[in-house]
């Protein structure tokens, strides 16, 4: 077992080690989301009307409505950022190095999870408290109540981070992953904009919003932040959560995984 | 022990005192039951009800039934009107005075200010004033009351022993509502989009207050209905279309913050220990609860179409 708790904890290490050792990327995981704060959602605050949508009991103004998108933004884009780290890890070697440790795959696929889970967390808690200087101001006991929610929806991003690592074999292939996997499933989705909004456009487009398990971690995180329960966004995104780690883990089995298939 | 502290508790009636809204479009008044925060009655009333008031035992209520020409006094136990009171022609807004016994009333078709003995039925008095007249203000020793005229854009005050307008000032354009503090008048001019505080003893103006709310037009902010606290510290200044409350610092007549509520807000009222303030919002047909201490708008609360006036009123 101490074998087990020393793998984690060297790879949490590393991990965090090598984002605190960057600066400059704590910097730019919070540039992302604080300018969707404040410049777009200043922009965006009149025309954008909001009618009151659960789990608000009144009027909140648009920044406090994409709030817990951003956070998901957050969560995804270091859940992508840990997959190409690891497509990076591979071509260097180092990747070959931890996947030959004698433990089971698994566990060492999970403590990489959970290191990148971990910072997103990091970040997320920088960030919300620059939002609530910003005058954006959950329920302070919502502060603490976010905090699983936003490790599960950490990890079932992260999970689906580790999936497409197990798919791309070049750095170059991570502009496909912008392209057809983070900007479709973060426009996809109700971080800007609620569901019924949506629906009034294209009913189409509110029904492949609802399937999305950004949509659920993004609604898990807002109803957790206002202490309301919402089951079927918890359902939903374990789900996810279990589906992604499943087949990242087959992705990464030699004998099985993707890696042979494509090979 | 346990069980006499239970049984204590189980015996203590719960607080249930009531906002009651009047209702524009749908001619009913809303009840919200100030501890559950939830409509628990909906009561038919004349056409187009907007202000309302309570009689100081709490006995009768007032209501402008403005479409109706009339003043309705309903039995707020039983939500029977009792009788009618002669208004003169639609009536808007209404100030009990001080005796609990004469209501001031401003006839916005007629130009003038009606005043009626609740008790006898009969009008004592009607004064000519500016055209549209809206909103009444009585001074705490009831010696003076204010009509706001919206046209002609005055503050008319009035000697309520004689009936006599004793002073008319100027303030900015569609002046809608005046209060009294102890030593002050504002008066909130919706066009303009400022409330002009004047000194009571000289009449003079003191300060003019205005608004401005990031990311929202200034055409939008248009002050109308507004509230003290008891110790006049705080003022909340409800403003339009804009659908922000603004908070005052009624010492510095500066504003301090502004709360989102729902949309065209109009007037306001407290709950017994003012520490929830419940607003009406017009457009969207709600009332939203502001938390007094944090100034942040806890819930809003869906009622009838075009809510429009708010009064408090005890249950026991």
């Amino acid at each position: 077992m101490s074998r087990y708790l020393a793998a984690l904890t060297a790879i949490l290490h590393r991990e965090l080690a090598r984002f605190l050792g960057q600066k400059s990327r704590l910097v730019a995981a919070l540039v992302r989301p604080l300018v969707w704060l404040l410049v777009f959602a200043a922009g965006f605050r009149a025309a954008l009307g909001l009618s009151i949508t659960p789990p608000y009991q009144t009027y909140i103004t648009y920044e406090t409505y994409i709030l817990p998108g951003l956070l998901g933004m957050i969560c995804l884009f270091n859940g992508m950022q840990s997959s190409l780290s690891l497509v990076y890890d591979r071509e260097m070697g180092s990747m070959r190095l931890l996947l030959t440790a004698p433990l089971p795959r698994g566990w060492l696929l999970f403590a990489k999870l959970l290191a990148g889970t971990l910072i997103s967390l990091l970040q997320c808690g920088v960030f919300l408290g620059i939002g609530y200087a910003w005058g954006i101001r959950p329920p302070l006991v919502g502060l603490v109540a976010v905090i699983p929610a936003l490790l599960l929806v950490g990890l079932m991003l992260g999970a689906l981070g580790l999936l497409l690592s197990s798919l791309i074999r070049q750095l170059e292939n991570f502009a496909g992953v912008m392209n057809f996997v983070i900007f479709p499933m973060f426009f996809l989705s109700s971080a800007l904009y609620p569901l019924w909004k949506m629906a009034e456009a294209s009913p189409a487009l509110a029904n492949a919003c609802a399937l999305n398990p950004f949509t659920q971690g993004v609604e898990l995180i807002r109803f957790s932040l206002y202490l309301t329960p919402n089951w079927p966004a918890l359902g939903w995104t374990l789900l996810a959560t279990a589906v992604f780690a499943a087949a990242a883990l087959y992705g990464y089995d030699p004998a099985r995984g993707f890696t042979r298939t494509k090979g | 022990m346990i069980r006499l502290l239970l049984l204590t508790l189980l015996a203590t009636p719960t607080l249930a005192d009531e906002i009651w809204v009047t209702n524009e479009k749908d001619d009913t008044i809303s009840v919200i039951d100030t501890a559950t925060l939830e409509v628990t009655r909906t009561i038919p009333t004349g056409e187009r009800p907007r202000g309302i008031t309570f009689s100081h035992d709490y006995s009768r209520v007032y209501i402008c039934a403005s479409d109706s020409d009339t003043v309705q006094v309903m039995d707020p136990a039983t939500g029977e009107i009792l009788h009618e009171l002669p208004s003169g022609e639609d009536p808007e807004q209404f100030v009990l005075h001080p005796d609990d016994k004469h209501l001031w009333i401003a006839n916005e078709d007629d130009a003038v200010t009606t005043v009626v003995d609740v008790d006898s039925r009969k009008v004592v008095a009607q004064i000519n004033v500016g055209i549209e007249p809206e909103g009444m203000g009585v001074s705490p020793d009831g010696a003076i009351v204010v009509t706001t005229s919206e046209t002609t854009n005055m503050a008319h005050w009035i000697d309520t022993r004689t009936h006599q307008i004793i002073a008319n000032t100027l303030v900015d354009s569609r002046p809608r509502h005046a209060e009294f503090t102890a030593s002050e008048l504002w008066v909130s001019s919706e066009v303009g989009g400022t409330v002009t505080v004047f000194d009571v003893a000289t009449k003079a103006e003191k300060a003019k207050i205005r608004f401005a709310i990031p990311g929202v037009n200034d055409d939008l902010i248009q002050p109308v209905g507004f509230e003290f606290t008891p110790d006049q510290s705080t003022a909340f200044v409800a403003l339009g279309p804009a659908n922000h409350v603004a908070v005052i610092n009624m010492q510095t007549h500066e504003v301090e913050t502004y709360i989102l509520v729902g949309r065209r807000v109009w007037h306001m009222a407290f709950n017994r220990d003012h520490s929830q303030l419940f607003t009406t919002n017009g457009v969207s047909g709600d009332v939203t609860v502001i938390d007094v201490a944090s100034r942040s708008a806890l819930k809003s609360i869906k009622v009838g179409r075009f809510p429009w006036g708010a009064a408090f009123r005890p249950t026991e």
